[in-house]
């Protein structure tokens, strides 16, 4: 049960997310294996990009795995849009992190038409989450 | 699938989809004038339009790829025999209401003078993960959540506000599939008081 509060008015921040999403990077670069609610929570979030991706085929986003260390635009099969071959981005905590922020802010012709996930602390489990499940060798496994 | 469930599922008017399956399959060029009239595509807007032209045609584009995808998937799924007859009703009710929400894109960014992009020639589905109605369901169930944060992420990206206005109108669409799926899954139709 997640338990919501308000900030400043504004920002609507869920507490368990938070909570989790400030420990999900152990040096604020590298990932770290997340822990069983860390990643049912990631897991959760994940389902915002779901009318688009999925991690083990292209649809109308293309799929995450192999994503951590691939270069932006490079997958094999998915039409890229031009700004993202020509982005020069590898995808890693840093990149897609700054990314999911604001996605048409980084690469302003991007595809992805999608104004970002704000909240720091959801945003950094979300990214620990893909991440992770894209080397996942049960769900990875022709990468 | 619960007996309220069920019950709900059967109360929802199929009426309404045999009409729209008739609007589409009969006169999509009426639909979409009138379609294109509620969601500001007036011919005043095409010419006023051209501060961000190229980034409202694409969002607009990736919506209509993945109302076109979401028409598909609810395709695969009625025509899986996983359906009983009450939530088949209701699978091709919503199927109807992306096909309008695809029209309406469509011609949208073409009075925008954006090119309509090609439709996909087959889509990737997790057809071996789809047994029994529930995973039907829930599949249905993950693409409709999806679009509502999709939608979500798209509103306050237009340069138009019309489509602005238009995006959540379509948001408000999809939030009532997911609910109702959710609803059939035996799951809090409504989990909270934001979506995201």
């Amino acid at each position: 049960m997640y338990v919501w509060t308000l900030l400043s008015g504004l920002f609507i921040v869920p507490q368990a997310f938070a909570s989790i999403g400030n420990g999900a990077f152990a040096d604020g670069a590298e990932v770290v294996e997340l822990d069983a609610d860390s990643y049912s929570a990631g897991e959760k979030l994940y389902g915002r990009c779901k009318g688009c991706h999925a991690f083990e085929y292209n649809r109308v986003g293309p799929k995450h795995c192999g994503l951590k260390g691939r270069r932006a635009g490079s997958l094999d099969g998915y039409r890229f849009s031009e700004a993202m071959k020509q982005s020069g981005i590898v995808w890693n905590v840093e990149t897609l992190d700054r990314f999911l922020k604001s996605p048409t802010k980084v690469i302003p012709r991007t595809s992805m038409g999608y104004g970002g996930v704000k909240d720091d602390a959801e945003r950094r489990l979300l990214v620990a989450y893909m991440l992770q499940e894209s080397t996942s060798q049960e769900r990875c496994a022709d990468e | 699938m619960t007996d309220f469930s069920k019950n709900m599922i059967n109360h929802i008017d199929t009426s309404q989809a045999s009409r729209r399956k008739f609007l589409i399959g009969s006169g999509a060029a009426g639909l979409s004038a009138a379609a294109v009239a509620l969601i500001g595509g007036k011919e005043a807007l095409a010419s006023k339009y051209k501060a961000n032209e190229h980034g409202d045609v694409t969002i607009l584009s990736t919506a209509l790829g993945a109302e076109r995808e979401a028409i598909a998937a609810y395709q695969l799924g009625a025509e899986s025999g996983l359906l009983s007859k009450g939530v088949l009703d209701v699978a091709v009710a919503f199927q109807g209401h992306h096909k309008e929400h695809a029209d309406v894109l469509a011609a949208t960014i073409t009075s925008l003078g954006g090119v309509v992009p090609a439709a996909p020639t087959q889509y990737n589905f997790p057809v071996s993960q789809l047994k029994k109605e529930r995973d039907v369901l829930a599949f249905a169930a993950g693409l409709e959540q999806g679009a509502v944060s999709a939608y979500l992420g798209a509103v306050p990206l237009f340069d138009n506000r019309d489509l602005s206005a238009a995006a959540a109108s379509i948001l408000g669409d999809e939030a009532m599939h997911w609910a109702v799926l959710r609803q059939a899954l035996g799951l809090n139709p409504v989990p909270g008081a934001f979506v995201s």
